[in-house]
């Protein structure tokens, strides 16, 4: 017994202290209040456009933006529990709910895309080229044919559950409707490994199209419409939420140079734009 | 099969282009682990030996705990980190949700039951005269302890090597309470699910290949201290 001290554990501490000291000094090096904690829907990360706006954002502003993306009604669940300062989601109904309940503050309309039914080429349930959704459901239902739900209270999520309301069915418990509990990508390669139908958002379809292997089937109606809007969450309520950055992120997404960018995000990539910017159009001009 | 090969060679294009978000997102991983395997070892093996070394009623159970612990679903521990860390909750004041701080914390919770319980057996399997000897030759306690852990090396670094590589291979936590912001708290386990929900699977495959590389270097560190003569 020479040395009491093993060098094997001093070698060992040595090695595992040298990030603990590095990640310790990057935490240090933001400014706390400069946060802003934006809580969004998958598929407006999934598309790639919050990688476009948000550097812009952060280097006009000098806020970071630290971007949580999830469904949008867990995106609500976070407002309303005062742990997000800004939302960008997409469920309508929702979110009036939301503004009503004295959640949140200033919720302006920043974009919109559409919903598609998807399915595989065969077709099981002939909904190729109607023209209603609820007709199309019926078909879906009749014909016991695959339907994949995304099932996580996403935006999607309720507007597909809207849709099955308009045509009168309950799919839950039926052996044809499976929900995935995933984000619209994923559930979109499952809908394509079982030869299924869901409902997809335009965006994430197109960023996807390659390889997947499913078609658009039914598209164009009013009912389909996927909007989004950008809303603070309520200061007054909240305290602690960050609302003079929330603001500025809400007047950026509405800004003029801002919804050129949105406006053309994607063409390049697949030919269409992914999203239309519509800041200061009223919800009714959309078809609402 | 083409998609697994066209992902070997992105990850391995990553790297010798030596692209800086990848190489970003995995030192992130190396310290974030690193630094949560560290506090896990400090916190386990010490008292992993004030459990081994004693006794007192109610020993069982506590190592029970503690091997049922080895088992914690890291989506578990992440939710629970998160409502503690939520502004509004009780740990709200100190402002680290979604942080690479907040991911440390959630995966040392992670890691300190699995070197804590190898720690226990590892010690308890050392023959149980041997502490006596060591004690009846003049030696002071906490020579007695450094010498027990030099006896018990190879397991207590398999420990560490258990809890390293339940950590940084882990994804529930890290992205619960790190959020996977890009350029800040996105680390390899994350940025693999993100890239496979977004259809990018060729660039998942690269980072899970990058992720199996940085698994295997640290682990060939520790082996080679592991299996290293003992000096004398």
């Amino acid at each position: 017994m020479k040395s009491f001290i093993p060098k094997s554990i001093l070698w060992i501490t040595v090695l595992l202290s040298l990030p603990l000291v590095f990640s310790f000094t990057a935490p240090a090096a933001e400014k706390m209040q400069k946060n802003i904690i934006l809580a969004t829907t998958t598929s407006t990360q999934d598309s790639g456009l919050l990688d476009v706006l948000i550097p812009i954002f952060e280097k006009e502003t000098g806020y970071f933006v630290k971007t949580i993306s999830v469904g949008s009604g867990q995106a609500m669940k976070m407002g309303e529990k005062g742990e997000a300062d800004v939302l960008l989601v997409h469920s309508p109904d929702a979110e009036k709910a939301f503004i009503a309940q004295g959640f949140g503050v200033n919720r302006l309309l920043v974009m919109h895309n559409d919903f598609i039914v998807v399915g595989p080429p065969a077709d099981p349930a002939k909904i190729k080229g109607m023209k209603s959704t609820k007709e199309a459901m019926e078909k879906i239902a009749q014909a016991g044919a695959l339907f994949l739900s995304r099932g996580d209270n996403s935006g999607t999520h309720s507007k597909e559950k809207t849709l099955w309301k308009a045509a009168g069915i309950i799919p839950e418990g039926q052996k044809w409707y499976q929900q995935t509990g995933l984000g619209m990508g994923q559930t979109l390669n499952v809908a394509a490994e079982k030869k299924g139908y869901t409902l997809a958002d335009r965006g994430t379809y197109l960023s996807l199209k390659k390889g997947l292997g499913l078609d658009v089937l039914l598209e164009g109606e009013p009912l389909l419409l996927n909007i989004y809007h950008v809303i603070e969450v309520n200061p007054a309520r909240w305290p602690k939420v960050n609302a003079p950055g929330a603001k500025a992120f809400a007047e950026f997404m509405v800004a003029k140079k801002t919804q050129e960018i949105i406006g053309k995000f994607g063409t390049d990539k697949y030919g269409s734009p992914l999203f239309f910017p519509d800041a200061g159009k009223k919800p009714e001009s959309l078809g609402l | 099969m083409e998609l697994i090969l066209d992902g070997i060679f992105k990850a391995f294009q990553l790297l010798f282009s030596l692209n800086p978000e990848v190489l970003g997102i995995t030192l992130l991983s190396l310290e974030v682990s690193g630094a949560a395997t560290f506090i896990s070892v400090l916190i386990g093996i010490s008292s992993g030996m004030v459990v081994a070394l004693n006794h007192f009623p109610g020993k069982r159970f506590l190592v029970s705990v503690v091997n049922t612990g080895m088992g914690l679903p890291p989506v578990v521990v992440g939710l629970f980190v998160m409502i503690f860390l939520w502004r509004n909750g009780p740990f709200g004041f100190l402002e680290i949700l979604y942080t690479p701080t907040a991911m440390i914390f959630a995966q040392a919770v992670i890691a300190t039951p699995i070197v804590m319980g190898i720690t226990i057996a590892a010690i308890q399997n050392l023959p149980p005269k041997l502490r006596l000897q060591i004690l009846s030759l003049g030696a002071t306690r906490i020579q007695m302890v450094w010498f027990l852990i030099r006896e018990a090396r190879l397991p207590l670094l398999a420990a560490i090597m258990a809890g390293f590589g339940g950590v940084i291979s882990e994804v529930g936590a890290s992205i619960m309470v790190g959020g996977n912001i890009k350029g800040y708290s996105r680390v390899l386990t994350t940025a693999t699910v993100m890239e496979s929900g977004m259809g990018n699977f060729d660039m998942a495959i690269a980072l899970g290949i990058i992720l199996l590389l940085l698994c295997f270097l640290v682990n060939y560190f520790l082996t080679v201290i592991q299996q290293r003569e003992r000096p004398r």
